[in-house]
């Protein structure tokens, strides 16, 4: 557990390691945040009010735990991909494909 | 007791062992009329001018670790107004107003020191942006100077105008200037409880009781309480506490660094920003360098930028400057901003009645300290916002009337 967490603080002190789903392990810099996954565009643009496009345009649930959210491998193989990362820890839980469902947030 | 030379005399045959604690530490007591939760220099400006201005009796401050610990502490302390739009121009110059008589108004040093700050031009269409800028600073009062290469050159001694970043022009504010961080959050809250405030400290706020969509409590660490109106001030944490509330907002929390460098004597008597290359710098009055630049892209509450945000300041800086290429960095800190889609803050009413916020001012807002606190302190009195605040509101994200730095300012606040 000790060493668990003196890895945790290397890890966090330099910067992420991303599992890229497509590449494998690398460098944070490699790698561009592009904000909150799996909000989807509004099914019925013309009939939806100004209130709901300016949540669907600019309201974010910025959570304190469990966040999901889209990267590029802008210097790898240039894809997206979801990643679910803990907003306290910095702490990267898991790294899915871009069209994967959003894995369940566990009660440890 | 107030700060004058007569005190400081007559302090000095007793050692200075005997000044007062310049703020107390009461219990939270079980009911106020006004909670300003966060006690940051915003939240405790906001209390003072409550009780000051509009003689507001019964407040209290909650802060959930130590006043001016969180934003207020971690922030590279520069104070500008010369923003493009409007409305920001309003709020940013009221709050420039307010520093220059904040020391005498508080009975405080807050150590402002209008030294003027650059913003450098890197190529043709920066000097057109500082150019724009600068005429609509010009057409709202607030002083502009739009300098050459050469006038850039003479004033600022040490700088490279011919490096890998050519420096064509420079945007320069005279009113501009830094001031010392932790004397706002203190003289606020000295002031403030000469009024009569109280500022509770280790106070976190857990819960928000809501009934018929008024707010009438607040769960907290050191018990429960019960208000009559509540004014949320907490920078980082604005989400959080709104979904307390039972609201959210459109704002996402990031990581933004800083970090000084050793002591050294006199070299840069002015604050240098490039929107550019993404630095600002500038030298207090201990010595360090004190230099910041843009925030990480991803959410984060940690508190810690990531490494190598540090190297995107440095390498422009060491462009700009050789001739700081030789000095140590001595500490680098994080702090958790909280930004909105289009940059500027937003203050005013939220869905529950009598709970009134004031967040998002992203990675901008010590310059806007007294000014926020002012017109926020009359929101909150009065239950609707002012001229300046109005533009600010929740709303404006419903009805498309964005104040848009984002895209006018580019990123560095």
């Amino acid at each position: 557990m000790k060493l668990q967490r003196q890895q945790l603080l290397i890890n966090n002190f330099f910067m992420f390691i991303i599992n890229c789903p497509y590449c494998g392990e690398r460098d944070q810099t490699e790698f561009t945040c592009h904000g909150e996954a799996h909000i989807a565009r509004p099914d019925n643009p013309s009939e939806i009010s100004d209130e709901e496009w300016g949540r669907y345009l600019f309201f974010r649930e910025n959570p304190k735990g469990t966040h999901f959210e889209r990267w590029t491998h802008d210097h790898g193989c240039r894809r997206w991909f979801n990643v679910m990362r803990d907003t306290v820890t910095d702490q990267i839980i898991k790294t899915y494909k871009m069209g994967e469902a959003k894995p369940e947030i566990s009660n440890e | 007791m107030k700060y004058s030379l007569y005190n400081l005399v007559k302090n000095s045959f007793s050692y200075h062992e005997n000044w007062e604690k310049a703020w107390s530490s009461p219990d939270l007591k079980p009911e106020y009329d006004v909670v300003i939760v966060g006690g940051g220099g915003h939240g405790l400006g906001t209390a003072y001018y409550l009780a000051k201005e509009f003689g507001v009796k019964n407040i209290a401050v909650l802060e959930k670790g130590w006043i001016g610990g969180g934003n207020t502490g971690r922030n590279t302390t520069i104070i500008r107004s010369n923003y493009l739009w409007d409305e920001s121009a309003a709020l940013y110059n009221h709050a420039v107003n307010l520093w220059e008589g904040l020391s005498s108004e508080l009975n405080f040093n807050v150590m402002f020191s209008q030294r003027g700050l650059f913003h450098l031009a890197h190529s043709v269409h920066d000097m057109q942006e500082i150019t724009r800028r600068g005429y609509s600073n010009y057409l709202n009062g607030i002083d502009a100077e739009i300098l050459n290469q050469d006038q850039v050159a003479k004033k600022i001694p040490h700088i490279n105008v011919n490096g890998r970043y050519p420096v064509l022009g420079a945007l320069l504010q005279r009113r501009a200037g830094t001031a010392r961080h932790d004397a706002v959050a203190w003289g606020y809250a000295r002031a403030a409880e000469n009024l009569g405030v109280d500022i509770i400290q280790n106070c976190e706020v857990k819960g928000i009781d809501i009934s018929n969509g008024k707010v009438v409590g607040l769960q907290t660490t050191k018990g429960s309480v019960k208000v009559d109106k509540v004014g949320l001030v907490p920078a980082g944490h604005s989400s959080v506490l709104a979904n307390m509330a039972g609201f959210s907002l459109p704002i996402n929390s990031v990581p933004l660094q800083a970090l000084v460098s050793e002591p050294v004597k006199p070299i840069l008597d002015c604050v240098i920003m490039s929107n550019s290359v993404h630095v600002y710098v500038s030298q207090s009055d201990k010595g360090e360098l004190v230099v910041g630049a843009g925030s990480d892209a991803y959410n984060s509450y940690s508190q810690r930028g990531s490494f190598d945000m540090i190297e995107h300041m440095m390498a422009p800086l060491v462009e700009l400057f050789p001739i700081f290429s030789r000095l140590k960095m001595l500490r680098s800190w994080g702090g958790i901003v909280d930004v909105t889609p289009d940059r500027s803050p937003i203050i005013g009413k939220t869905p529950v009645k009598d709970l009134f916020i004031n967040c998002g001012w992203g990675t901008g807002g010590f310059k806007a300290t007294p000014g926020s606190a002012h017109v926020f302190a009359e929101t909150v009195f009065r239950g609707e916002p002012n001229d300046i605040a109005a533009p600010f509101s929740l709303e404006r994200h419903f009805s498309g009337a964005l104040v848009d730095e984002a895209a006018a300012a580019a990123v560095a606040h």
